[in-house]
């Protein structure tokens, strides 16, 4: 295999800048969340952060109008300086090795995310992507390897050797698991309309088509292509319910996935001191942080990429010949469109964390395994179903809707029985405490 | 792949199996075998097989040992580090490699190999879209229509080949779950044209039957019939 000078070089710089902006974004996205919450609480938040130059030997400090903006500098100085402690009843190997392992997997999930639209390169016959690695099986890897971070956490409960970490690995690898399903099953239909999973011709396509839940500004039809959706008009609007299905459950399954609130019961503090990293400190907590907040930014990213259009302008723009030939400032434009969506979706993140509690863990089981697993499920058949209404109509005119209100039936039967099972007596449900006799009056 | 990363991985495979087996904690064991997962992962990579390797780290190091570690580090197995190796283990524990690795080699021996060739995406390309052509010429034959080029459809396979990208999922796809198979795919590629899809629906029923089981089995022991 000859070796690709060109490429080589590409993917050098693209792994340089791609991992400099999510690791920018992590740091800005803790001092975002500060600030944030420091608003809807009705608070200044960290606003007075300075240049230090002071302890450098100079008189005076750097007094600008930042705003709080160097705070992520010192936060990160103070982890690095503060004390690494070890605790001794911990197993150590283990210990060191779990903030690593929940880090390095949400760091490797950004390799397959287009950030750009693909750029032309004279002497290349196919343009360049903009993603590391151009994978043919994008949202399948990043979900591989970020359901390998659940070691991480669960480790660092079980080295930890102390009761509330222990618990806290446990639900957070309970947590995770549960969650992965409905987050593999609900987009089952988003790629049954794309019938593809290269993310970066998931996103071309909604480039040209309209995004996948706002297909407002395309010509006649919807993403999909064919004789029926062609027609244009309401159809398009058809395929849109399923889509906008897959949105909501894989949004909120991003939010179990990421422990962030209102699912962070793997270190809720009011019931577990602090979760799996309640014994690290320094460095090593600040590594489980940032691993954290980087699967926040990636998870973001792939929704943008998946439902929002990833790169693509709204309204049809990106399809200008300047920005569609693929030259070098089309390419800039795209980029920050793309990080923009991003930031747009970590502020929801953070506007959600702080405006609605924390669910109690038997409620967060329960809506991932009987609420989220059913509609999942049942979306995919109506996805396929729609998709399918163009051939099922040479069957004859009721065969459709023969397959619909079959599906509904069996909708309605899977969620009695669901509701009927979960409202049994079984491991893990309250029972009603017998009532004592009162006590005989004489 | 290039010969540096196929060694790199099958050492790291070969290794952290070899390691699994020695280490005697349970917890650093079942981490070795995510290691071995990931090393053969690799490898299916290195074949131009992504998806078969991705759903390996998804299924096996992803699900299952998880899973694994966790009921280990639940159960806390303090009596399996202490434990000795009795000779008679490691007798067996040898003797048995041995004769697998002797017929192995008796295997690698015996084939005669063709020399490696990279997989020709330009050559695919042009071969899928010509049996395709002939396919839908053949069909428009057969139905007495006139055959005309610019009809026929251009399928995701034929978009993957032309962007010089090997469509592994999508031929996965119809070789698994198509009634009857690519034609035009199975021409192109060298593979049998047979479809899969009885063998894909039999083991769907053996999956629920498991599934089924495991409640049953787990479902047992509830308060809600000692009550």
């Amino acid at each position: 295999m000859e070796l690709d000078l060109a490429f080589l070089i590409a993917t050098v710089i693209k792994m340089g800048l791609y991992f400099t902006i999510v690791l920018t974004f992590v740091a800005y996205a803790v001092y975002a969340e500060r600030r944030f919450s420091a608003i809807i609480q009705d608070r200044v938040g960290p606003n007075r952060t300075m240049i230090p130059t002071s302890i450098l030997g100079f008189k005076n400090d750097i007094k600008l109008p930042l705003g709080g903006l160097t705070q992520p500098i010192a936060d990160g100085l103070k982890f690095i300086l503060k004390e690494d402690f070890t605790p001794a009843h911990v197993r150590k190997h283990f210990f060191w090795l779990a903030p690593c392992m929940t880090m390095v997997p949400s760091l490797i999930t950004i390799a397959v995310i287009p950030f750009s639209s693909p750029i032309a390169i004279e002497g290349r016959d196919v343009p360049l992507s903009m993603a590391i690695a151009d994978l043919n099986v994008g949202p399948l890897f990043i979900f591989a390897i970020s359901s390998l971070a659940v070691y991480g956490i669960a480790i660092a409960g079980w080295a930890s050797n102390s009761k509330f970490p222990f618990l806290g690995g446990i639900r957070a690898s309970a947590q995770m698991i549960s969650y992965e399903i409905a987050l593999g099953l609900s987009i089952i239909p988003v790629l049954l309309v794309f019938g593809e999973l290269n993310l970066g011709r998931i996103v071309q396509e909604q480039s040209v088509n309209g995004w996948l839940i706002l297909p407002l500004w395309n010509e006649g039809g919807h993403i999909l292509s064919g004789g029926f959706w062609d027609a244009g008009g309401l159809q398009q609007w058809i395929l849109w319910l399923p889509m906008m299905l897959a949105f909501i459950i894989f949004t909120i399954s991003i939010f179990a996935e990421t422990n962030r609130t209102p699912f962070d019961l793997a270190e809720c503090e009011t019931e577990l001191v602090g979760g799996y990293h309640t014994e690290y400190s320094s460095m090593k907590f600040a590594l489980f942080f940032l691993g954290e907040y980087a699967a926040m930014v990636i998870g973001s990213a792939l929704i943008v990429t998946m439902f929002l259009g990833g790169w693509s302008l709204p309204f049809g723009w990106s399809n200008a010949e300047w920005l569609a030939s693929g030259g070098i400032i089309a390419t800039f434009i795209h980029l920050g469109c793309f990080l923009t969506k991003v930031i747009g979706f970590i502020l929801f993140f953070i506007l959600v964390r702080w405006s609605i509690p924390r669910f109690r863990y038997d409620q967060l089981m329960k809506l991932g395994w009987v609420i989220f697993f059913e509609l999942a499920l049942i979306n995919i058949v109506l996805t396929a179903l729609i998709i399918a209404k163009p051939a099922l109509d040479k069957e004859g005119p009721i065969a459709f809707w023969a397959a619909l209100a079959a599906l509904a039936a069996f909708s309605a039967f899977v969620f009695y029985l669901a509701k009927t099972i979960d409202n049994q007596v079984g491991p893990g449900k309250r029972v009603a405490p017998v009532k004592a006799k009162p006590a005989p009056v004489n | 792949m290039p010969q540096v990363l196929f060694y790199l991985f099958s050492v790291l495979a070969v290794l952290s199996a070899c390691l699994m087996v020695i280490v005697k904690n349970p917890v650093s064991s079942a981490l070795w075998m995510v290691g071995a997962f990931v090393g053969m992962a690799a490898l299916f990579v290195g074949l131009n097989a992504y998806f078969v390797g991705i759903i390996q780290i998804l299924v096996y190091a992803g699900a299952i040992m998880v899973l694994f570690v966790f009921i280990i580090m639940l159960l806390d197995l303090k009596a399996e580090e202490k434990r000795v190796w009795k000779p008679a283990n490691i007798a067996a524990g040898a003797v048995v490699p041995t004769i697998l690795l002797l017929q192995i080699l008796g295997v690698l021996l015996k084939s005669d190999f063709e020399p490696f060739q990279e997989l020709d995406l330009k050559t695919a390309a042009t071969a899928h879209q010509q049996a395709s052509l002939d396919l839908y010429q053949e069909k428009a034959k057969k139905a007495g229509e006139e055959f005309d080029p610019a009809d026929v459809p251009v399928g995701k396979i034929q978009a993957n080949l032309e962007d010089n990208q090997l469509p592994d999922v999508h031929l996965v796809g119809r070789t698994v779950f198509a009634g009857r198979a690519d034609k035009a795919a199975s021409q192109s590629f060298g593979f049998d044209d047979t479809s899969n899809n009885l063998p894909l629906q039999v083991m769907g029923v053996l999956l629920v039957v498991a599934t089924i089981g495991v409640v049953v089995l787990s479902k047992k022991g509830s308060p809600a019939k000692s009550n």
